[in-house]
């Protein structure tokens, strides 16, 4: 099965919804007219990142009746679309967020599980955390979505590997830091050894969409990417310039790497559920998990 | 660990410049502003902020303004012109003799501190007047070393509405500067603010740029404690010195505080962006 994926490597306004809204249903259309299946947004990508005291403001729930998500969901009949908005939920707790939107239908919705709160990150400060990781069925076969920092811990990549998801979509605003004499910044190259190497250890495809742009002095660095099951670069946007990333992704190839490499079939299970329930009964987790 | 002999400054420039240049552009044009002015003294810094601002705004979009005092060195108005015509630059020459003379006047004990921030608050008075006139924003000059070390004139040289070089040491500076072709008779001069005859920056600091800018990097971006960096080979006062300096001058690098009196309170529970809305 051949699927032409698309990565909205885009700037945003911030806390201009509306304005962001507008873009995000343009590219929809450019991006169906490039032949793409599915269009993944970057993380916040409704509403911008360093959202700070607007967190509350700009927050939006993924149903129909919701004038940010009506006309999205519309679009969604053409092309499948993964966009980033802050989520209310119910009981007013407000989450990062990422919804897949197909067909007219909000067929997921992932929180943000980790909240980034240190150095230049103040996440924790305004959001709520996620507290569920799932992968979910698509036209494309199972996938999985993670926001940022959540990639930065092993388990939500290896949890939604485990749950059947064959492509990771990773998105982020990554704020671009660490100069050096190398021509990428330290950022850049962390993001992409770890996306590398996730789609490497679990056989599986991994697109990383990340925004570009500013706000106020930070710069956040695009070069979004897609790997392949060998752990294989396949495609690459510019560093630090608007655009949509174009990739086919060929899905026979999960079929040939496994064929080679069945990392997934040994995958100890019993053994991971077994040691993890002695370490966690034996060692005090707090809160967050942490041992 | 680091020690003071492997400690690596080195910038990629085409990174910095094109993340500097993108900075610019986006953070003026953002607010309605395609114009900028900078107060260009003939030294590295601000003909490094003329050059990345010409290159982000195109150099019909900037103003140069040359601001001599009467006691200001030939060479200092002479290398500011050299960047003027190598960008093709917009530019002004306006003398602040008079603007600060009448005060000097006045307080004619003034020591060269006194007299030198008035100068510097004297050409921020410039700038914005011209930023207002020219329907731009003023692009600032200030380096990381020397925003750490709050070697700077607080409402004067430091003002400004946006700062692309504030996260570059004046060691990484010097870098840049080649990478963009800056005149070698700038590259070349001790760094000086010029503010009375003779000035040079490490003369007054007492140690040079390329020993503090090592120094900094440790404990500011690596994080390293006193100790760490006596250990990697600093001398003890020098890193006590210089630690000091950091936070003696910290309130340099903050706006005032406000006294918190209400439930929401700017600065510590009214939290926005400058770019809020764009």
């Amino acid at each position: 099965m051949q699927l032409t994926l698309a990565l909205a490597q885009i700037n945003t306004r911030l806390g201009d919804v509306p304005a962001n809204l507008e873009k995000h249903l343009h590219l929809a259309s450019e991006a169906r007219a490039s032949g793409a299946d599915l269009l993944v947004f970057p993380e916040l990508s409704l509403t911008g990142y360093v959202l700070q005291d607007l967190a509350t403001a700009v927050a939006h729930r993924p149903r129909p009746d919701d004038p940010i998500f009506r006309p999205l969901l519309e679009a969604s009949r053409e092309i499948d679309l993964v966009v980033g908005f802050v989520d209310e939920d119910p009981r007013n707790r407000f989450f990062i967020a990422s919804a897949y939107l197909s067909g007219g239908q909000v067929v997921h919705v992932h929180h943000k599980l980790y909240m980034a709160t240190y150095g230049l990150f103040d996440e924790g400060r305004f959001f709520a955390w996620g507290d569920s990781v799932q992968a979910f069925d698509t036209r494309f076969g199972r996938l999985g979505i993670l926001i940022c920092e959540d990639f930065w811990h092993a388990s939500p990549p290896y949890l939604l590997w485990l749950d059947g998801a064959e492509m990771l979509l990773f998105t982020s605003a990554s704020p671009g830091r660490g100069i050096s004499r190398e021509p990428v910044l330290d950022s850049a190259r962390w993001v992409e050894h770890i996306n590398q190497a996730y789609a490497s250890m679990f056989t599986c495809f991994v697109a990383h969409a990340n925004r570009v742009g500013y706000e106020d002095g930070l710069n956040f660095w695009g070069g979004s990417t897609l790997f392949d099951p060998s752990g294989e670069l396949l495609v690459q946007g510019k560093y630090h310039e608007e655009g949509l990333v174009l990739a086919e992704v060929d899905l026979n190839q999960l079929h040939r790497v496994r064929a080679r490499l069945p990392l997934l079939r040994d995958e100890r299970t019993s053994l991971v559920q077994r040691e993890l329930g002695r370490i966690l009964s034996v060692r005090l987790p707090n809160d967050r998990g942490v041992v | 660990m680091l020690n003071i002999k492997n400690i690596d400054l080195t910038i990629n420039p085409d990174v910095v410049r094109t993340i500097l240049t993108g900075f610019i552009r986006t953070e003026l044009t953002r607010v309605g502003y395609t114009r900028a002015v900078i107060g260009l003294s003939g030294g590295l810094d601000s003909a490094i902020s003329c050059f990345l601002t010409a290159e982000a705004l195109g150099p019909e979009n900037v103003l140069a303004v040359r601001m001599p005092y009467k006691t200001s060195s030939f060479d200092s108005l002479d290398h500011a012109q050299q960047v003027i015509d190598y960008l093709g630059v917009q530019s002004m020459t306006f003398e602040i003799t008079d603007m600060v003379e009448p005060l000097f006047t006045r307080f004619p004990e003034a020591n060269q501190v006194r007299r030198g921030n008035a100068m510097a608050r004297a050409r921020m008075i410039v700038l914005y007047d011209q930023s207002e006139a020219f329907h731009s924003l003023v692009v600032g000059t200030s380096n990381k070393t020397e925003i750490l070390l709050g070697y700077s004139t607080l409402y004067g040289d430091s003002a400004c509405a946006i700062n692309p070089l504030g996260d570059l040491y004046k060691t990484q500076l010097r870098q840049l500067a080649q990478a963009l072709g800056i005149p070698e008779a700038i590259l070349s001069k001790p760094p000086s603010a010029d503010l009375w005859v003779g000035q040079t920056d490490e003369g007054e600091l007492g140690f040079t740029y390329a020993e503090v800018d090592r120094l900094l990097y440790l404990l500011v971006d690596q994080r390293y404690s006193i100790e760490d960096c006596i250990e990697a080979g600093f001398a003890p006062a020098f890193v006590s010195g210089v630690a000091k300096k950091i936070q003696r001058f910290h309130f340099k690098r903050l706006m005032p505080p406000i006294a918190k009196l209400s439930n929401r309170t700017i600065g510590y529970d009214f939290l926005y962006l400058r770019d809020w809305g764009t």
